[in-house]
Protein backbone atom coordinates (compact mmCIF):
# COMPACT_ATOMS: atom_id res chain seq x y z
CA UNK A 1 0.00 0.00 0.00
CA UNK A 2 2.70 2.57 0.98
CA UNK A 3 4.19 1.57 -2.34
CA UNK A 4 0.95 2.62 -4.42
CA UNK A 5 1.10 5.92 -2.18
CA UNK A 6 4.76 7.09 -2.89
CA UNK A 7 4.92 5.77 -6.56
CA UNK A 8 1.44 7.40 -7.23
CA UNK A 9 2.70 10.89 -5.80
CA UNK A 10 6.00 10.79 -6.98
CA UNK A 11 6.85 8.69 -9.83
CA UNK A 12 3.85 8.81 -11.40
CA UNK A 13 2.69 12.24 -11.28
CA UNK A 14 -0.59 13.24 -12.36
CA UNK A 15 0.93 16.42 -13.47
CA UNK A 16 4.17 15.88 -14.50
CA UNK A 17 4.85 12.47 -15.70
CA UNK A 18 0.55 12.28 -17.35
CA UNK A 19 0.11 16.13 -18.27
CA UNK A 20 -3.19 15.82 -16.52
CA UNK A 21 -4.64 18.98 -15.33
CA UNK A 22 -2.39 21.17 -17.15
CA UNK A 23 -4.88 23.89 -18.44
CA UNK A 24 -5.71 24.43 -14.87
CA UNK A 25 -2.28 23.39 -13.51
CA UNK A 26 -0.53 26.55 -16.17
CA UNK A 27 -3.83 29.12 -15.12
CA UNK A 28 -3.96 28.67 -11.29
CA UNK A 29 -0.29 29.11 -10.71
CA UNK A 30 0.29 32.68 -10.54
CA UNK A 31 0.16 32.62 -6.82
CA UNK A 32 1.15 30.16 -4.05
CA UNK A 33 -1.76 30.68 -1.92
CA UNK A 34 -4.70 30.12 -4.43
CA UNK A 35 -2.52 27.25 -6.10
CA UNK A 36 -2.51 25.71 -1.91
CA UNK A 37 -6.25 26.16 -1.94
CA UNK A 38 -7.09 24.57 -5.46
CA UNK A 39 -4.06 21.50 -4.52
CA UNK A 40 -6.24 21.54 -1.28
CA UNK A 41 -9.12 21.41 -2.87
CA UNK A 42 -7.82 18.55 -5.60
CA UNK A 43 -6.90 16.65 -3.23
CA UNK A 44 -10.30 16.40 -1.61
CA UNK A 45 -12.40 15.65 -4.58
CA UNK A 46 -9.61 13.11 -5.97
CA UNK A 47 -9.67 10.96 -2.69
CA UNK A 48 -13.75 10.92 -2.66
CA UNK A 49 -14.04 10.14 -6.02
CA UNK A 50 -12.17 7.37 -7.31
CA UNK A 51 -12.89 4.85 -4.60
CA UNK A 52 -16.97 6.38 -5.12
CA UNK A 53 -16.19 5.45 -9.03
CA UNK A 54 -14.82 2.11 -7.84
CA UNK A 55 -17.74 1.24 -6.48
CA UNK A 56 -19.89 3.07 -9.05
CA UNK A 57 -18.18 0.77 -11.37
CA UNK A 58 -18.12 -2.59 -10.28
CA UNK A 59 -21.33 -2.80 -8.84
CA UNK A 60 -23.18 -1.28 -11.73
CA UNK A 61 -21.38 -1.03 -14.92
CA UNK A 62 -18.93 -4.32 -14.95
CA UNK A 63 -19.84 -7.25 -17.22
CA UNK A 64 -22.10 -9.81 -14.57
CA UNK A 65 -22.67 -6.72 -12.43
CA UNK A 66 -26.88 -7.03 -12.85
CA UNK A 67 -26.56 -10.95 -12.47
CA UNK A 68 -28.85 -10.75 -8.77
CA UNK A 69 -31.81 -9.34 -11.43
CA UNK A 70 -31.38 -11.81 -12.92
CA UNK A 71 -29.22 -9.84 -15.92
CA UNK A 72 -26.05 -11.95 -16.17
CA UNK A 73 -24.99 -10.63 -19.39
CA UNK A 74 -25.57 -6.75 -19.40
CA UNK A 75 -22.34 -4.93 -20.11
CA UNK A 76 -22.81 -1.13 -19.82
CA UNK A 77 -18.73 -0.99 -19.00
CA UNK A 78 -19.19 1.79 -22.68
CA UNK A 79 -21.00 3.99 -19.95
CA UNK A 80 -18.13 4.14 -17.76
CA UNK A 81 -17.54 7.87 -19.01
CA UNK A 82 -21.20 9.22 -18.68
CA UNK A 83 -21.35 7.89 -15.16
CA UNK A 84 -18.00 8.95 -14.10
CA UNK A 85 -18.12 12.63 -14.95
CA UNK A 86 -21.62 12.50 -13.94
CA UNK A 87 -20.35 11.29 -10.45
CA UNK A 88 -17.63 14.04 -10.28
CA UNK A 89 -20.06 16.80 -11.06
CA UNK A 90 -22.23 15.54 -8.56
CA UNK A 91 -19.62 15.08 -5.56
CA UNK A 92 -18.24 18.47 -6.40
CA UNK A 93 -21.75 19.96 -5.81
CA UNK A 94 -22.79 17.98 -2.65
CA UNK A 95 -19.09 18.91 -1.51
CA UNK A 96 -19.39 22.71 -2.35
CA UNK A 97 -23.09 22.78 -0.33
CA UNK A 98 -21.72 20.41 2.80
CA UNK A 99 -18.79 22.78 3.03
CA UNK A 100 -21.23 25.76 2.82
CA UNK A 101 -23.17 24.60 5.77
CA UNK A 102 -20.61 22.72 8.02
CA UNK A 103 -17.40 24.25 7.18
CA UNK A 104 -17.94 28.04 5.62
CA UNK A 105 -14.59 29.32 6.35
CA UNK A 106 -13.26 26.73 4.26
CA UNK A 107 -15.73 26.98 1.60
CA UNK A 108 -15.10 30.82 0.79
CA UNK A 109 -11.53 29.61 0.87
CA UNK A 110 -12.01 26.33 -1.90
CA UNK A 111 -15.32 28.01 -3.32
CA UNK A 112 -14.12 29.46 -6.41
CA UNK A 113 -12.03 26.45 -7.20
CA UNK A 114 -14.37 23.66 -6.46
CA UNK A 115 -16.01 24.36 -10.29
CA UNK A 116 -12.91 24.07 -11.62
CA UNK A 117 -12.36 21.27 -10.52
CA UNK A 118 -15.21 19.16 -12.37
CA UNK A 119 -13.26 20.04 -15.70
CA UNK A 120 -9.98 18.96 -14.43
CA UNK A 121 -8.49 16.10 -16.27
CA UNK A 122 -6.65 15.06 -13.16
CA UNK A 123 -9.54 13.69 -11.42
CA UNK A 124 -11.40 11.69 -14.30
CA UNK A 125 -8.02 10.40 -15.54
CA UNK A 126 -7.42 9.14 -11.91
CA UNK A 127 -10.65 7.31 -12.57
CA UNK A 128 -9.81 5.96 -15.64
CA UNK A 129 -6.27 4.96 -14.52
CA UNK A 130 -7.80 3.29 -11.62
CA UNK A 131 -10.28 1.15 -13.78
CA UNK A 132 -7.42 0.51 -16.36
CA UNK A 133 -5.27 -0.94 -13.86
CA UNK A 134 -7.71 -3.05 -12.12
CA UNK A 135 -6.98 -1.60 -8.65
CA UNK A 136 -9.12 -3.43 -5.67
CA UNK A 137 -11.41 -1.11 -3.43
CA UNK A 138 -8.52 -0.24 -1.09
CA UNK A 139 -5.80 0.30 -3.85
CA UNK A 140 -8.92 2.78 -5.27
CA UNK A 141 -8.27 4.52 -1.79
CA UNK A 142 -4.84 4.86 -1.39
CA UNK A 143 -4.56 6.03 -4.98
CA UNK A 144 -7.09 8.79 -5.03
CA UNK A 145 -5.09 10.04 -2.00
CA UNK A 146 -1.83 9.82 -3.40
CA UNK A 147 -2.55 11.00 -6.82
CA UNK A 148 -4.42 14.07 -5.12
CA UNK A 149 -1.25 14.56 -2.93
CA UNK A 150 1.11 14.46 -6.12
CA UNK A 151 -0.82 16.75 -8.12
CA UNK A 152 -0.80 19.42 -5.13
CA UNK A 153 2.49 19.14 -4.43
CA UNK A 154 3.17 19.72 -8.16
CA UNK A 155 1.08 23.02 -8.69
CA UNK A 156 2.13 24.66 -5.25
CA UNK A 157 5.87 23.87 -6.47
CA UNK A 158 5.33 25.51 -9.43
CA UNK A 159 3.53 28.68 -8.46
CA UNK A 160 6.55 29.12 -5.47
CA UNK A 161 8.66 29.00 -8.47
CA UNK A 162 6.52 31.06 -11.04
CA UNK A 163 6.10 34.00 -8.15
CA UNK A 164 10.38 34.29 -8.30
CA UNK A 165 10.06 34.27 -11.93
CA UNK A 166 8.53 37.34 -12.56
CA UNK A 167 11.75 38.95 -11.37
CA UNK A 168 14.20 37.49 -14.10
CA UNK A 169 14.83 39.19 -17.32
CA UNK A 170 13.99 36.84 -20.04
CA UNK A 171 13.18 37.49 -24.05
CA UNK A 172 10.42 39.09 -24.83
CA UNK A 173 8.66 35.48 -26.32
CA UNK A 174 9.95 33.23 -23.53
CA UNK A 175 7.96 35.56 -21.05
CA UNK A 176 5.06 34.05 -19.37
CA UNK A 177 3.85 30.76 -21.10
CA UNK A 178 7.16 29.30 -22.86
CA UNK A 179 8.75 29.85 -19.34
CA UNK A 180 6.05 28.14 -18.01
CA UNK A 181 6.60 25.02 -20.09
CA UNK A 182 10.16 24.74 -19.81
CA UNK A 183 9.89 25.20 -15.70
CA UNK A 184 7.20 22.64 -15.42
CA UNK A 185 9.72 20.78 -17.91
CA UNK A 186 12.12 21.20 -15.89
CA UNK A 187 10.26 19.79 -12.77
CA UNK A 188 9.08 16.83 -14.69
CA UNK A 189 12.73 15.91 -15.17
CA UNK A 190 13.50 16.37 -11.22
CA UNK A 191 10.34 14.44 -10.30
CA UNK A 192 11.60 11.78 -12.86
CA UNK A 193 14.55 11.44 -10.08
CA UNK A 194 12.04 10.44 -7.43
CA UNK A 195 11.92 6.71 -9.63
CA UNK A 196 14.48 5.49 -6.80
CA UNK A 197 12.55 6.65 -3.92
CA UNK A 198 11.15 3.49 -2.31
CA UNK A 199 9.06 3.19 0.81
CA UNK B 1 -16.59 36.94 -40.27
CA UNK B 2 -16.34 34.66 -43.23
CA UNK B 3 -16.00 30.92 -43.08
CA UNK B 4 -12.76 31.23 -44.23
CA UNK B 5 -11.48 33.53 -41.08
CA UNK B 6 -13.24 30.77 -38.78
CA UNK B 7 -10.82 28.12 -40.37
CA UNK B 8 -7.75 29.68 -40.47
CA UNK B 9 -7.44 31.86 -37.67
CA UNK B 10 -6.81 29.02 -35.23
CA UNK B 11 -4.04 27.59 -37.45
CA UNK B 12 -1.25 29.77 -36.26
CA UNK B 13 -2.35 33.64 -35.14
CA UNK B 14 -5.07 32.49 -32.83
CA UNK B 15 -4.01 28.65 -32.65
CA UNK B 16 -5.46 26.87 -29.58
CA UNK B 17 -2.59 25.54 -27.43
CA UNK B 18 -0.06 28.05 -28.43
CA UNK B 19 -2.66 31.20 -27.16
CA UNK B 20 -5.32 30.04 -25.61
CA UNK B 21 -4.05 27.44 -23.80
CA UNK B 22 -6.48 24.91 -23.92
CA UNK B 23 -6.56 21.19 -24.76
CA UNK B 24 -2.83 21.02 -23.72
CA UNK B 25 -3.02 17.55 -21.66
CA UNK B 26 -3.45 15.23 -24.34
CA UNK B 27 -1.32 17.61 -26.74
CA UNK B 28 1.71 16.41 -24.34
CA UNK B 29 0.70 13.12 -23.60
CA UNK B 30 0.05 11.57 -26.93
CA UNK B 31 2.67 13.05 -29.02
CA UNK B 32 6.20 9.83 -28.16
CA UNK B 33 5.04 9.00 -31.82
CA UNK B 34 3.77 10.70 -35.07
CA UNK B 35 0.82 8.05 -35.36
CA UNK B 36 -0.39 8.50 -32.23
CA UNK B 37 -0.25 12.36 -32.43
CA UNK B 38 -2.06 11.93 -35.84
CA UNK B 39 -4.84 9.25 -34.65
CA UNK B 40 -5.76 11.93 -31.46
CA UNK B 41 -5.91 14.35 -33.68
CA UNK B 42 -8.60 12.98 -35.55
CA UNK B 43 -10.24 12.04 -32.84
CA UNK B 44 -10.07 15.26 -31.21
CA UNK B 45 -11.21 17.41 -34.73
CA UNK B 46 -14.22 15.05 -35.39
CA UNK B 47 -15.52 15.32 -31.77
CA UNK B 48 -14.74 19.09 -31.85
CA UNK B 49 -17.13 19.43 -34.87
CA UNK B 50 -19.75 17.05 -34.18
CA UNK B 51 -19.66 18.71 -30.64
CA UNK B 52 -20.14 22.29 -31.84
CA UNK B 53 -22.70 21.20 -34.72
CA UNK B 54 -24.87 19.48 -32.41
CA UNK B 55 -24.12 22.33 -29.41
CA UNK B 56 -25.01 25.23 -31.67
CA UNK B 57 -28.23 22.95 -32.94
CA UNK B 58 -29.77 23.34 -29.68
CA UNK B 59 -28.28 26.36 -28.29
CA UNK B 60 -32.06 27.91 -28.37
CA UNK B 61 -33.21 24.93 -25.89
CA UNK B 62 -30.42 25.23 -23.61
CA UNK B 63 -31.51 26.75 -20.06
CA UNK B 64 -28.46 28.92 -19.16
CA UNK B 65 -28.87 27.14 -15.70
CA UNK B 66 -27.66 23.71 -16.38
CA UNK B 67 -26.17 24.60 -19.67
CA UNK B 68 -22.42 23.65 -18.88
CA UNK B 69 -23.77 19.75 -17.86
CA UNK B 70 -25.86 19.29 -20.94
CA UNK B 71 -22.91 20.63 -22.71
CA UNK B 72 -20.57 17.68 -21.03
CA UNK B 73 -23.09 15.18 -21.57
CA UNK B 74 -23.18 16.03 -25.45
CA UNK B 75 -19.48 15.45 -25.46
CA UNK B 76 -19.03 12.52 -23.65
CA UNK B 77 -21.63 10.54 -25.55
CA UNK B 78 -19.59 12.00 -28.96
CA UNK B 79 -16.44 10.82 -27.14
CA UNK B 80 -18.07 7.43 -26.36
CA UNK B 81 -19.11 7.08 -29.91
CA UNK B 82 -15.00 7.41 -30.95
CA UNK B 83 -13.96 5.73 -28.24
CA UNK B 84 -16.02 2.02 -29.29
CA UNK B 85 -14.83 3.26 -32.91
CA UNK B 86 -11.55 2.93 -31.98
CA UNK B 87 -11.75 -0.23 -29.89
CA UNK B 88 -13.57 -2.02 -32.48
CA UNK B 89 -11.36 -1.14 -35.55
CA UNK B 90 -8.08 0.16 -34.57
CA UNK B 91 -7.99 -2.06 -31.35
CA UNK B 92 -3.81 -1.83 -30.68
CA UNK B 93 -3.90 2.15 -31.62
CA UNK B 94 -7.06 2.29 -28.74
CA UNK B 95 -4.36 0.47 -25.65
CA UNK B 96 -1.67 3.07 -26.97
CA UNK B 97 -3.64 5.78 -26.52
CA UNK B 98 -4.76 4.32 -23.13
CA UNK B 99 -6.99 6.60 -21.42
CA UNK B 100 -6.28 9.84 -23.38
CA UNK B 101 -9.66 9.36 -25.90
CA UNK B 102 -11.54 8.77 -22.63
CA UNK B 103 -9.87 12.37 -21.43
CA UNK B 104 -11.28 14.23 -24.82
CA UNK B 105 -14.68 14.85 -22.50
CA UNK B 106 -12.69 16.92 -20.26
CA UNK B 107 -10.31 18.41 -22.88
CA UNK B 108 -10.88 22.23 -22.53
CA UNK B 109 -10.39 23.18 -26.41
CA UNK B 110 -14.00 21.04 -26.63
CA UNK B 111 -15.78 22.93 -24.31
CA UNK B 112 -14.02 26.22 -24.69
CA UNK B 113 -15.38 26.19 -28.10
CA UNK B 114 -18.77 25.35 -27.48
CA UNK B 115 -19.18 27.99 -24.69
CA UNK B 116 -17.71 30.26 -26.46
CA UNK B 117 -18.31 30.09 -29.92
CA UNK B 118 -21.21 26.71 -30.44
CA UNK B 119 -23.51 28.60 -27.65
CA UNK B 120 -24.24 31.84 -30.18
CA UNK B 121 -23.92 31.29 -33.67
CA UNK B 122 -25.45 29.04 -36.10
CA UNK B 123 -24.39 25.78 -37.33
CA UNK B 124 -22.70 26.14 -40.51
CA UNK B 125 -20.14 28.47 -38.68
CA UNK B 126 -20.11 26.63 -35.60
CA UNK B 127 -18.97 23.74 -37.41
CA UNK B 128 -16.33 25.07 -39.29
CA UNK B 129 -14.67 26.72 -36.30
CA UNK B 130 -14.60 23.26 -34.98
CA UNK B 131 -12.76 22.42 -37.75
CA UNK B 132 -10.75 25.54 -38.04
CA UNK B 133 -9.25 24.65 -34.01
CA UNK B 134 -9.12 21.51 -34.56
CA UNK B 135 -6.67 21.73 -37.45
CA UNK B 136 -4.59 24.25 -34.96
CA UNK B 137 -4.66 21.77 -32.17
CA UNK B 138 -3.91 19.24 -35.00
CA UNK B 139 -0.65 21.04 -36.30
CA UNK B 140 0.88 21.48 -33.00
CA UNK B 141 0.55 17.48 -31.84
CA UNK B 142 2.35 17.17 -35.37
CA UNK B 143 5.28 19.13 -34.69
CA UNK B 144 5.49 17.95 -31.55
CA UNK B 145 5.00 13.93 -32.23
CA UNK B 146 7.14 14.29 -35.13
CA UNK B 147 10.05 16.16 -33.62
CA UNK B 148 9.57 13.68 -30.85
CA UNK B 149 9.66 10.36 -32.31
CA UNK B 150 12.43 11.49 -35.04
CA UNK B 151 15.06 12.84 -32.27
CA UNK B 152 13.51 9.59 -29.84
CA UNK B 153 14.42 7.25 -32.12
CA UNK B 154 15.13 8.18 -35.76
CA UNK B 155 12.22 6.94 -37.78
CA UNK B 156 9.16 8.64 -38.34
CA UNK B 157 5.66 6.65 -38.67
CA UNK B 158 7.98 3.62 -37.79
CA UNK B 159 10.05 3.66 -40.64
CA UNK B 160 13.39 4.58 -40.05
CA UNK B 161 14.57 7.80 -41.62
CA UNK B 162 18.81 7.31 -39.98
CA UNK B 163 20.70 4.44 -39.32
CA UNK B 164 21.35 4.42 -35.36
CA UNK B 165 24.02 4.32 -33.46
CA UNK B 166 23.15 0.84 -32.43
CA UNK B 167 22.84 -0.75 -36.07
CA UNK B 168 26.59 1.09 -37.20
CA UNK B 169 24.84 4.49 -38.02
CA UNK B 170 25.87 7.82 -37.15
CA UNK B 171 22.66 8.90 -35.37
CA UNK B 172 22.65 8.97 -31.58
CA UNK B 173 19.18 9.10 -30.85
CA UNK B 174 17.89 11.20 -27.50
CA UNK B 175 16.59 9.01 -25.01
CA UNK B 176 14.96 11.72 -23.19
CA UNK B 177 12.41 12.82 -26.41
CA UNK B 178 10.42 9.61 -25.35
CA UNK B 179 10.15 11.06 -21.52
CA UNK B 180 7.55 13.70 -20.29
CA UNK B 181 10.13 16.44 -20.06
CA UNK B 182 10.85 16.77 -23.69
CA UNK B 183 7.11 17.61 -24.59
CA UNK B 184 7.06 20.38 -22.32
CA UNK B 185 10.87 21.97 -23.36
CA UNK B 186 9.38 21.18 -27.12
CA UNK B 187 6.28 22.84 -26.81
CA UNK B 188 7.58 25.54 -24.76
CA UNK B 189 10.26 25.84 -27.55
CA UNK B 190 7.44 25.90 -30.01
CA UNK B 191 5.57 29.42 -28.26
CA UNK B 192 9.09 30.69 -28.15
CA UNK B 193 9.44 30.39 -31.94
CA UNK B 194 5.58 31.70 -32.40
CA UNK B 195 5.47 34.53 -30.44
CA UNK B 196 9.05 36.13 -31.92
CA UNK B 197 7.30 35.72 -35.18
CA UNK B 198 4.07 36.94 -33.64
CA UNK B 199 4.75 39.89 -31.05
CA UNK B 200 1.15 40.91 -30.51
CA UNK B 201 0.85 37.42 -28.87
CA UNK B 202 2.98 38.17 -25.94
CA UNK B 203 1.21 38.72 -22.87
CA UNK B 204 1.59 41.58 -20.65
CA UNK B 205 3.27 41.50 -17.72
CA UNK B 206 1.48 42.11 -13.88
CA UNK B 207 4.21 45.15 -13.42
CA UNK B 208 7.65 46.02 -14.66
CA UNK B 209 10.58 45.77 -13.23
CA UNK B 210 12.14 49.31 -12.27
CA UNK B 211 15.87 49.32 -13.60
CA UNK B 212 18.61 50.90 -12.35
CA UNK B 213 18.39 53.11 -15.90
CA UNK B 214 14.97 53.99 -14.68
CA UNK B 215 16.18 55.76 -11.81
CA UNK B 216 18.52 57.77 -13.44
CA UNK B 217 16.55 61.71 -14.11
Amino acid sequence: MSELLIKSIFQENLALAFFLGMCTFLAVSKRVDTAFGLGLAVIVVQAITVPVNYLIFNMLLLEGAWAWAGLPEVDLTFLKLVSFIGVIAAMVQILEMTLDRFVPRLYRALGIFLPLITVNCAILGGSLFMVERHYDFEESVVYGIGSGIGWALAIITFAAIRERLKYSDMPKGVEGLASAFIVTGLMSLGFSAFALVTP
Amino acid sequence: MSLHHHLTAPLIGNNPVTLQILGICSALAVTTTLSTAITMSVALTVVLCLSNGVISLMRHHIPPSIRLIIQITIVASIVIVIDQFMQAFMFEMSKRLSIFVGLIVTNCLVLGRAEAFAMRNPVLPSVVDGLGNGLGYSLVLLIVGALREFLGTGALMGVPLVTTAADGGWFQPLGLMQLAPSAFFILGLLVWLVRAMRPEQVEQPEFRLRTSEDRRP
